[in-house]
């Protein structure tokens, strides 16, 4: 492949997108009430726009004949990008909520400056993304609110979410060997500036849900690599059923 | 209120009806006349949202990302009908609460049709197709019924109702036209939800008790019957379109009656999953049962969040 380093970055980040989306997928006809069921779904939507638009993107860079949907279902476990976080499971309302808060909020910080990118296709589908994605880190924050200062269950329940999924955002802030190159030529974000930034805010809002920042020295990563937590065979499993037991075919 | 003031009032009310007025939540409306809406509507919404859960299943599995995105969009809709009837119905006098509770403690009934099972991917296809167009058949009818909220909802609702129906139909296209695998998957479809498909419109006019008070009252403007009639009158020439067979050997063109005769429906089959035993009954219940209970600590801690925040203000204001 000529520009196999664009290619993999742009996987990097639509592989977030599908993984994430494909969670909230699950969801759907499942949530607490009927408003959270909805917002859930729409932004599984959200992302799953997004996504189709960098794949579409992918395979004319990839240019090897495959289309959108043999990238995004087609590929070996280990070809899977996407940072361990958003695997994480649908445990709870309030793993889903931590997952999500923690997720967007590094999504609104990386999709603003791959606004700037000089890449003009990114650049644009980063400009479109944001709007999806600051209601999405609007929701999600809310909710961090609503759970830690609601009851004692509620504070409990997300405390410990934030708890367990924090050990998987240290990863967001690595730079794969795509990424190096795509930084230099100016395209792609330094993921490793936002790290700061990132902190600060989810500590905002979490001191402002009452919730504790957790203390950790010990992060897990492998995402980038392709080594991901046990959750996502299944969850690929069911993402590839039709396109393995139908190979070949219009949908 | 003397007797002879309600008379008057019930008359009056009789009266705006038939002039297609639309009546208003706080207009004065006999007891009945609530009641059966609240029914009606309430039943609506329930039907819409366990609804979800059948197409639900397949968002995961979907063949490519235009169809899952299209799917998603699909059930997030239901959703939102269900969101609007829920609202309507609050209008007149019931919460959100009790009629869930009515529905998770199988009080309130929905619609039969969501208690088949979607096994295949075709059925994201025949449901759109069949099960959107017969609801669609039924709600053209509701949009000029007398009660205003309801009205509004259901003008609402056949807009989008009719675009799913057309994405369903277009799954079928595709499928027909695809590969003999897929065609064999649409027409297993078609045979597994037509004749459940005939049965929305409830049983036959001589077994449907209400159906001249919901004339009156412009809840029905045609009777099951008739509707059932027009909607395989629509149905069999889509059919013929995709090259798939209608399972009904008795299904044939009546040129006197301008319109397809067709063979007798399993009455024992309707009646039987009314009751609650058909093939998914319990596992939709279950479903929004789960949903319900272990939604209970959210729902908890946004009133208690909410309580807070008003207190605050409260004491800011103070
Ligand atoms: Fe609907
Ligand atoms: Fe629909």
């Amino acid at each position: 492949m000529k520009n196999e380093n664009l290619y993999n970055y742009i996987l990097g980040i639509a592989d977030n997108n599908l993984i994430l989306g494909q969670r909230l997928g699950e969801l759907c006809g499942h949530g607490p009430t009927l408003e959270t069921d909805i917002a859930c779904t729409n932004i599984s939507l959200d992302l799953l726009g997004q996504v189709r638009s960098f794949y579409q993107y992918a395979a004319k860079i990839a240019g090897d004949g495959r289309k959108e949907d043999d990238i995004a279902m087609l590929r070996k476990e280990r070809d899977y990008l996407n940072v361990l976080l958003v695997e994480q499971p649908n445990t709870d309302f309030g793993y889903t909520i931590a997952r999500q808060f923690l997720f967007d909020v590094y999504h609104f910080l990386m999709l603003t400056e791959l606004e700037k990118s000089q890449d003009l296709t990114l650049s644009a589908i980063a400009t479109k993304s944001l709007k999806e994605v600051s209601y999405h880190k609007r929701f999600s924050s809310d909710w961090i609110k609503r759970l830690g200062d609601g009851t004692s269950e509620s504070h409990d329940r997300i405390q410990m979410a934030i708890n367990d999924l924090w050990t998987y955002t240290d990863e967001l802030f690595h730079q794969t060997e795509a990424d190096k190159v795509m930084v230099a030529e100016g395209i792609g974000v330094d993921v490793t500036k936002l790290k700061d930034d990132y902190y600060n805010q989810v500590g905002n809002i979490l001191e402002e849900a009452t919730l504790e920042i957790p203390e950790r020295k010990y992060f897990q990563k492998g995402g980038k690599q392709g080594i991901h937590t046990e959750h996502l065979g299944y969850l690929l499993a069911e993402l590839q059923y039709m396109q393995r037991a139908y190979p070949n075919m219009e949908w | 209120m003397s007797e002879e003031q309600i008379k008057n009032l019930e008359e009056q009310f009789e009266a705006r009806i038939l002039r297609d007025d639309k009546i208003e939540p706080k207009d004065w409306m006999p007891e009945k006349y609530r009641q059966t809406h609240i029914r009606q509507i309430s039943q609506h919404a329930h039907s819409e949202i366990v609804g979800m859960l059948p197409e639900g299943n397949w968002i995961t599995r979907a063949p490519s990302l235009r169809r899952k995105v299209a799917l998603l969009a699909k059930v997030q809709d239901e959703g939102g009908h269900g969101l609007y009837l829920y609202s309507a119905a609050e209008t007149l006098g019931i919460s959100r609460d009790e009629m869930f509770d009515q529905l998770h403690t199988g009080k309130a009934k929905y619609s039969s049709i969501f208690n088949y099972p979607a096994l295949t991917w075709a059925d994201m296809g025949a449901i759109g197709w069949l099960v959107d167009g017969a609801a669609i058949i039924n709600q053209v009818a509701l949009c000029g019924t007398s009660y205003g909220p309801y009205a509004r909802a259901m003008v609402r609702i056949c807009k989008e109702e009719s675009f799913h129906q057309r994405q369903g139909y277009e799954i079928m296209l595709k499928l027909a036209n695809g590969a003999p695998e897929q065609k064999d998957m649409a027409q297993d479809a078609l045979n597994r939800f037509w004749w459940p498909s005939l049965m929305m419109f409830g049983p036959k006019d001589d077994e449907s008790p209400h159906t001249a008070q919901s004339m009156k009252w412009k809840l029905k403007r045609k009777t099951n019957d008739d509707l059932r009639q027009q909607f395989i009158d629509q149905t069999v020439p889509q059919a013929d379109i995709l090259g798939l067979t209608i399972p009904d050997p008795d299904l044939k063109w009546n040129e006197a009656k301008q319109g397809y005769d067709f063979g007798e429906i399993d009455w024992d089959e309707f009646w039987q999953v009314v009751k609650g035993h058909g093939p998914c009954n319990k596992e939709r219940m279950k479903a929004r049962v789960n949903a319900w209970e272990n939604g209970a600590w959210v729902r908890d801690a946004a009133m208690a969040y909410a309580d807070k925040k008003s207190e605050l203000k409260n004491k800011q204001a103070v």
